[in-house]
């Protein structure tokens, strides 16, 4: 549901600055902070990093903080080249993911936050759970009805290419939580991450549910909360475009209507 | 503390199996209203100031009265569509259905009036 103000156990304060190390090319780092075991409100410390001594990408920076300035800094990360969608966050205003995000990307301060509009359980960690129960929601496998064959399940070179733009979804949740939809209706609307994974079963060709995939998806609220805003598709660190599947996905349930 | 898992709160009450076709009447709304609001525009707004006679020979003209009736109707259908997805989106539980409730009852009387108020021009007895 909206809400226009935070709670008060909920606003941001002004924490901790580490101390600025001697060098030409120290950046500014400004990093969100809550701790659930101290019950205190959540903060902003400040952090200054000499890059000459540091990686380029974000997430160089952060491995830098929590090894050498403040190892209780908390945050996901996983396989450090855009693959495992682990450490999403909002780097700027944007949400992305830090082992692709260059630091040079980022004027002034870099500002750094956990993904909007999630329950965060610690620092840079969003609760997904919600996020990957939807996924599972939409039966993110291949469904069939058909004896199984004796080799493989075929599939044209043309119909494989229907796939590209949509097999390349990370899970990172960068899309879902930059959806204001997704944020005032989260408990209904399945959002674009969701929606994006259940095309890409819609349209494959080996599967056979694509009826009851429809069927399950024809919901004011599951599918019809997308109103085209489109901050899911400029934000995708991975350049893909969940509009344009949940578009895809309305012309198929309006041609089974008309 | 509900001890939900979260699956079952991501299926909720399962699909609707509606949806589609307000989706689809928003849609068609939408460009039949692209075409009637410059019709109306271009018809009717040049009566605006005219002497009462004068506006009430030319509103009831069959192409004019037809413009302004579906202009009337097709508008405040999509208004009342549209107004619905508004609400759906902000606000949630009772407030939502009164809303939505509010919203289409303020369509449907602003359509009856309107309408009225066409049919009574049109057989208004003033001279052509």
């Amino acid at each position: 549901m909206v809400q226009f103000s935070l709670p008060k156990n909920s606003q941001v304060r002004v924490g901790k600055t580490w101390p600025k190390p001697d060098g030409k090319n120290v950046r500014k780092f400004k990093i969100y902070r809550w701790d659930p075991d101290t019950g205190e409100n959540p903060r902003v410390d400040t952090y200054f990093i000499d890059m000459d001594k540091c990686g380029p990408m974000i997430l160089d920076a952060l491995i830098k903080i929590k090894n050498e300035i403040d190892p209780t800094l908390t945050f996901r990360r996983s396989c450090r080249e855009g693959i495992c969608g682990s450490c999403a966050m909002n780097i700027d205003g944007i949400n992305t993911l830090a082992c692709i995000y260059g630091t040079d990307e980022v004027k002034g301060d870099v500002r750094i936050y956990p993904l909007p509009h999630m329950p965060v359980i610690k620092d840079l960690i969003p609760d997904l759970t919600l996020f990957y129960a939807q996924h599972a929601s939409i039966m993110p496998w291949l469904e069939t009805k058909t004896n199984r064959p004796a080799k493989e399940w075929r599939q044209s070179i043309e119909d494989r290419k229907k796939l590209d733009g949509l097999y390349e979804c990370v899970m990172c949740a960068s899309c879902s939580t930059a959806c204001p939809s997704y944020w005032w209706n989260s408990d209904r609307y399945l959002g674009p991450a969701a929606l994006l994974h259940a095309y890409r079963w819609i349209i494959d060709s080996r599967d056979e549910a694509t009826g009851e995939r429809l069927d399950q998806l024809e919901d004011p609220f599951k599918l019809y909360r997308c109103h085209t805003i489109m901050n899911c598709t400029k934000t995708c660190p991975k350049g893909l475009n969940p509009a344009k599947a949940i578009a895809e996905i309305k012309k198929l349930m309006v041609e089974r209507h008309v | 503390m509900h001890y939900l898992t979260d699956r079952k709160r991501a299926n909720g009450l399962g699909s609707a199996k509606s949806g589609t076709e307000h989706f689809y009447s928003m849609q068609v709304s939408a460009v039949a209203l692209a075409i009637l609001v410059p019709l109306f525009l271009f018809t009717v707004a040049p009566l605006i100031g005219e002497p009462f006679e004068y506006v009430l020979r030319h509103l009831r003209q069959p192409f004019r009265a037809v413009i302004t009736g579906l202009t009337l109707v097709v508008g405040l259908v999509h208004f009342k569509n549209g107004a619905r997805v508004m609400i759906e989106d902000y606000t949630q539980g009772a407030t939502r259905k009164a809303l939505i409730f509010i919203a289409a009852a303020i369509a449907y009387v602003l359509m009856a009036a309107g309408l009225f108020a066409l049919i009574r021009i049109s057989l208004s007895s003033v001279p052509f």
